[in-house]
């Protein structure tokens, strides 16, 4: 007889090996090795966390109680897999495409967003799955007390037992459960270890099978002998129940949290669920191969009394037996810790994205929601909520009593999950379903399931014995067992035909009479066609979204490195290099999609609407195209923005063509000054030079005088093209500065020299040679031309008695300023704003240039960075010429 | 008889050779090389025949025109205008203003001849 | 991510032609045949429910021959299945790009 510390040792072994199967597929997973872990076989092997330690041990006790009517909770699952083509390919492909976490999300996404319908199923799965967790403790605690039994020395507790069995397994689902928050990364250590454990109880399963046929019965031929002889041995089910069992076990096998999360949300990809397809209806029949052998045996070797839920255990024990013993304990250990770990993993996720997100949200103020660490809070969220779910699986199991009342358990939560099918496969094929009538049909269908099964399930301290037999207030055809007068019907039976009847009554016709919002359409549209298209739901526009707002929540949830490969991809994508990427509608699509994944889609979508500034353009724009008064208004609207439009350009145009009116102008008096210096003098020379040819008898004193006038004019025309050429190619900048360094008394030396050079009375020059050591870095040569220019000028319209002119230097915070300054009369004040303008002439001097000298000089002094002014007030006419001196240091 | 003609121009250059052509010509040419008072000057000259520059310093040649011919007196004086600028525009200004012939800048020295010569046959006969 | 964006245009989608070419015609049928198969599944488990009962006096069908019939329906569902999905696979793998969905080409 084995010991029971040998079994715990044996049991502790098995988890540490769990574990360490789990952290290794989680390592390899991380390093991108390991391709069969998300190969289709591993896939089946999760799948069969359907099978739970209700099936592997209830299986053997139902077909000693009811024969065949077992195999119905496999036959379910495998029509649904056999379906997968229509059925669940749309399901699992809706549910990637729209990175769903769960049922509760699938709903509801599909429902347009909404959080109440989450809610719902949640609840629901909540109240169906926390007995079912209750159940596993239960077979495990069973399964201990039936080696403690043996065991002589008495050391086994049962509470303490369920506790640390219900703590190892929360830890291990907070472990490899909640590593990561995107659902399209898998929980590869969970999903393999689950695989592992799949194998495990098929193998027990098998060898105790193999044994009770083979070494007890003696073969094939004598069981089957042996079967016929039974008490079960012949054909004897409840139709209704057949029936019955067999259709809530197809729709618990899709609607199960669980299954859910292995199917869909684990899944990695589609073309898996071909193998799954016909690998796991094999599985499900080699499970219950020979759970009727082993009833059989069971019912022939033991005691009557005995009870038969155990007889996997007991058989071998008592054919002393203990090693294969042992090995269905772990087969039946295994079924219970694999589903309670998914349950808790599925159930933890719609309870935190569903419950605690929404109202950790609503707690905080807008836009400030994204200043936590969202990532931590949903982390912390889950693992809290697995640890809750756990706790109160072990309450209810401490609280029920771990009775008979559990056993049946497992199929009155299979009916409460059931009430989500009408939603989903109408949400799946029924573009017409809406979030009102899948809100009435599970709120019909539950509030049936609680009346007429749960309720009365639960014995005489909930619901009295009298309102079951006469109905409330003695009203008799609301009498939970035979609802509207239905009698005689087995309760199951008569539960799921009410509920899942009228819940699915309730939701066509709730949505047949409601109108759905624009956002449910379009998922409706999504889900139901997916095949045909993959467009995301959507529309944010977001033009009033900040990027780096989104960046920073993204990087909240997502993490930063994930976050910001996500941001770059999208930039890459969008073309701009360098910065964040433009808040478009598709990719707030993409955000929404990715953050949907780690913390559901009504969450995602509140939290994006919370930065793009809560306006769902979806819904406005759907509206938009729906009613026609909307289009209207954003079509006159959209004339308005374009009239405005139109009359900005126009005035822009009319600015435009102002200005060219205005430069053409500015043309036209330029060339009509150009002409008139041009023809000036070319009319003296034409003149004197026709004088010259027609006129006889000219003295030689009038030749000599008229040969001088042309030759002056000439010299006259040359200088004028000189400065018009000098000028334009300042103003056009297409000057090349000659940089060279010298001291401004340099400079002033040789402008002075070559300005008074050949004048027949020069003006006196007073400088103050010492201010002048100022070390210049400029274009020497066009400073000189400055220079000349000033003291010329100077020269020629200095009209004092005794022409001076004073030049002084000074360096003043950074630039050199250099006044000329002469005693004459200087500019009158109506023309000093003039004098730096072209063909501008201060008085009527014929002296001189055109009148283009100081034009030239002011474009000079700006090339140079400098300027040239006018000073007023100094007596004669006085200018100002500064630079600045940034290049001196340089210079030195 | 002695023919009067007032040349009111601000290049010395050509007032000269203005001067020397009419002179051989037989005219007694007197100049003004103001555009401010050139009205004064020309009423109180009395000559038979004006020539008158456009761009004058003071006042433009255009508002000269127009002063002058606001005199009821001075509505036949024939005024031979010269211009520099050679835009179509200026000589429909001056046609305004009343202007007898318009030459542009720079001229030939008979065209000038003959233009004074046309215009003060014209003025003799009526 | 492997599907298309939303911003994307949407394949060009060909325009449903009367005829189908062989192939894809066998793929239709074929899926068909998918479709058929879980209602097949579901009579064939329904059958059992037409016996006669234990309490009839024939005496009804003894449990083993109940077991065998029910788990050779089984098995053959599972091997047509199995089938199905090595068609399915050598559909897809000859022209993956119509496999997903049930778009037909001209």
């Amino acid at each position: 007889m084995a010991t029971l510390n040998v079994l715990i040792l044996v049991c502790l072994a098995y988890v540490v090996l769990l574990f360490g199967v789990a952290f290794a597929a989680d390592r390899m997973a991380a390093a991108g090795r390991g391709r069969w872990l998300r190969s289709p076989r591993i896939y089946t092997l999760s799948l069969s966390i359907y099978c739970t330690a209700w099936t592997f041990y209830g299986a053997v006790g139902n077909a000693a109680r009811s024969g065949l009517e077992f195999v119905t909770i496999y036959l379910g699952p495998t029509l649904v897999m056999i379906s997968w083509w229509w059925g669940l390919r749309k399901l699992v492909r809706v549910g990637r495409s729209q990175r769903v976490t769960s049922i509760a999300d699938l709903i509801s996404s599909r429902y347009g967003k909404s959080n109440t319908l989450a809610i719902c199923v949640t609840i629901l799965a909540v109240l169906g799955g926390t007995p079912y967790i209750a159940l596993q403790l239960q077979s495990i605690t069973l399964s201990f007390s039936i080696f403690a039994e043996a065991d002589p020395s008495g050391l086994y507790r049962e509470g303490a037992s369920v506790f640390w069995v219900a703590a190892g397994l929360a830890m291990f689902a907070i472990l490899f459960g909640t590593r990561n928050l995107d659902a399209n990364e898998r929980h590869h250590g969970v999903v393999t270890a689950i695989a592992l454990e799949s194998v495990v109880k098929l193998f027990a399963l098998l060898a105790v099978g193999i044994f009770v046929v083979w070494g007890v019965a003696g073969g094939v031929t004598p069981m089957m002998d042996r079967i016929d002889a039974s008490a079960i041995g012949r054909w004897d089910v409840d139709t209704g129940r057949w029936i019955t069992i067999t259709f809530l076990s197809a729709a618990a096998f899709v609607c199960l949290p669980r299954m859910f999360q292995v199917m869909v949300v684990e899944n990695d990809d589609e073309a898996h669920l071909r193998t799954a397809a016909w690998a796991f209806p094999l599985y499900l029949l080699l499970m219950s191969l020979f759970v009727v052998p082993i009833a059989v045996v069971g019912l022939d070797l033991l005691p009557a009394g005995s009870n038969p839920d155990l007889f996997v255990l007991t058989v071998p024990l008592s054919q002393g037996n203990d090693w294969l013993a042992m090995l269905s304990f772990i087969g039946g250990f295994s079924s219970a810790t694999s589903m309670v770990i998914v349950t808790a993993m599925a159930l933890s996720t719609m309870v935190s994205n569903h419950l605690v997100m929404p109202i950790w949200l609503n707690t905080r103020e807008r836009r400030s929601s994204i200043s936590g660490d969202v990532r931590g809070v949903v982390l912390m969220a889950r693992r809290v909520s697995i640890a809750a779910i756990m706790a109160l699986g072990f309450f209810y199991y401490r609280l029920s009593g771990g009775g008979a009342a559990l056993a049946s358990i497992g199929l009155v939560a299979f009916a409460g999950i059931s009430q989500i099918l009408p939603a989903l496969v109408g949400g799946l094929f029924w573009r017409g379903a809406t979030r009102t009538g899948a809100l009435v049909g599970l709120s019909v269908g539950f509030s049936l399931w609680v009346y007429t099964l749960l309720l009365p399930g639960m014995g005489g301290g909930v619901m009295s014995a009298s309102v079951i037999e006469n109905g409330p207030f003695g009203l008799g055809w609301l009498r939970p067992q035979a609802l509207f007068g239905l009698e005689g019907l087995d309760p199951m039976t008569h539960t799921v035909l009410w509920s899942l009847s009228l819940n699915a009554l309730a939701f066509c016709a709730a949505s047949l009479l409601s109108f759905p919002s624009p956002l449910e359409r379009l998922q409706g549209a999504q889900f139901v066609n997916v095949f045909d298209h993959s467009v995301a739901p959507g529309g944010w526009t977001g033009s009033v979204a900040q990027s780096e707002d989104l960046m920073i929540m993204t990087q909240r949830i997502l993490g930063a490195g994930p976050a910001q490969d996500f941001f770059q991809a999208e930039a890459d994508r969008q073309g701009v290099r360098g910065r964040l990427p433009e808040p478009t509608p598709g990719f707030l699509e993409r955000l929404e999609r990715e953050l949907s994944g780690s913390v559901g889609a009504a969450t995602a979508h509140a939290m994006i609407g919370q930065i793009v500034g809560g306006s769902s353009v979806s819904v406005e724009d759907l509206l938009a195209v729906a009613d026609e008064s909307a289009q209207l208004l954003e079509y006159s609207s959209r004339l308005e923005a374009k009239s405005a439009e139109l009359s900005r350009t126009a005035r822009k145009l009319r600015e435009a063509n102002e200005k060219l009116t205005q430069i053409s102008k500015q043309k036209d008096a330029f060339l009509g000054q150009v002409s008139h210096e041009l023809r000036t003098p070319m009319t003296s020379i034409r003149a004197f030079s026709e004088i010259m040819r027609d006129t006889d008898g000219l003295s030689a004193d009038e030749t000599r005088r008229y040969a001088t006038i042309i030759h002056d004019e000439a010299l006259r025309l040359t200088r004028l093209l000189d400065d018009l050429l000098d000028l334009s190619v300042l103003e056009n900048g297409q000057v090349n500065l000659n940089m060279g360094d010298a001291t401004l008394r340099a400079v002033l030396d040789r402008a002075v020299a070559t300005a008074l050079a050949g004048v027949e009375r020069p003006l006196r020059v007073r400088r103050s040679l010492p201010s002048e050591r100022i070390a210049l870095h400029t274009d020497l040569d066009r400073l000189g031309q400055v220079f000349i220019n000033l003291i010329s000028n100077a020269q020629k319209y200095c009209d004092a008695a005794d022409p001076m002119l004073t030049i002084s230097a000074y360096d003043v915070g950074g630039q050199v300023v250099i006044d000329f300054v002469d005693n004459g009369s200087g500019v009158p004040a109506d023309a000093q704003s003039m004098v730096f303008e072209k063909f501008a002439r201060v008085g009527f001097d014929k002296a001189g240039g055109a009148g283009l000298g100081l034009a030239i000089c002011r474009e000079i002094m700006q090339r140079l960075g400098g300027e040239i002014s006018y000073l007023p007030g100094q007596g004669g006419a006085a200018f100002r010429v500064s630079l600045p001196l940034a290049h001196r240091q340089a210079a030195q | 008889m002695s023919r009067k003609v007032l040349l009111i121009e601000d290049e010395p250059n050509i007032t000269e050779a203005i001067r020397f052509l009419l002179t051989r010509e037989g005219w007694n040419v007197e100049t003004h090389a103001e555009g401010g008072n050139a009205v004064e000057a020309i009423l109180a000259a009395r000559p038979d025949l004006v020539i008158l520059d456009v761009m004058l310093p003071g006042k433009s040649g255009m508002d000269v025109l127009r002063e002058l011919r606001e005199h009821e007196e001075m509505q036949a004086l024939p005024v031979l205008m010269l211009t520099a600028r050679g835009q179509s525009r200026d000589r429909e200004m001056a046609e305004k203003a009343g202007v007898s012939r318009f030459m542009t800048k720079p001229f030939s020295n008979t065209e000038v001849l003959t233009a004074v010569r046309d215009l003060h046959a014209q003025a003799s006969r009526t | 991510m492997s599907q298309p964006g939303p911003d994307e245009p949407p394949l060009a989608a060909p325009r449903p032609s009367v005829f189908l070419e062989r192939q894809s015609y066998r793929r239709r049928r074929l899926a068909d045949a998918a479709r058929i198969l879980p209602f097949l599944g579901a009579a064939l488990i329904a059958i059992p429910l037409l016996w006669p009962r234990a309490d009839t006096d024939e005496g009804g069908v003894s449990l083993s021959s109940a077991i065998l019939y029910i788990f050779i329906c089984w098995a053959a569902l599972i091997g047509v299945s199995f089938l199905f999905g090595l068609a399915a696979r050598r559909m897809s793998s000859s022209d993956e790009p119509r496999a997903e969905g049930e778009r037909w080409r001209p």
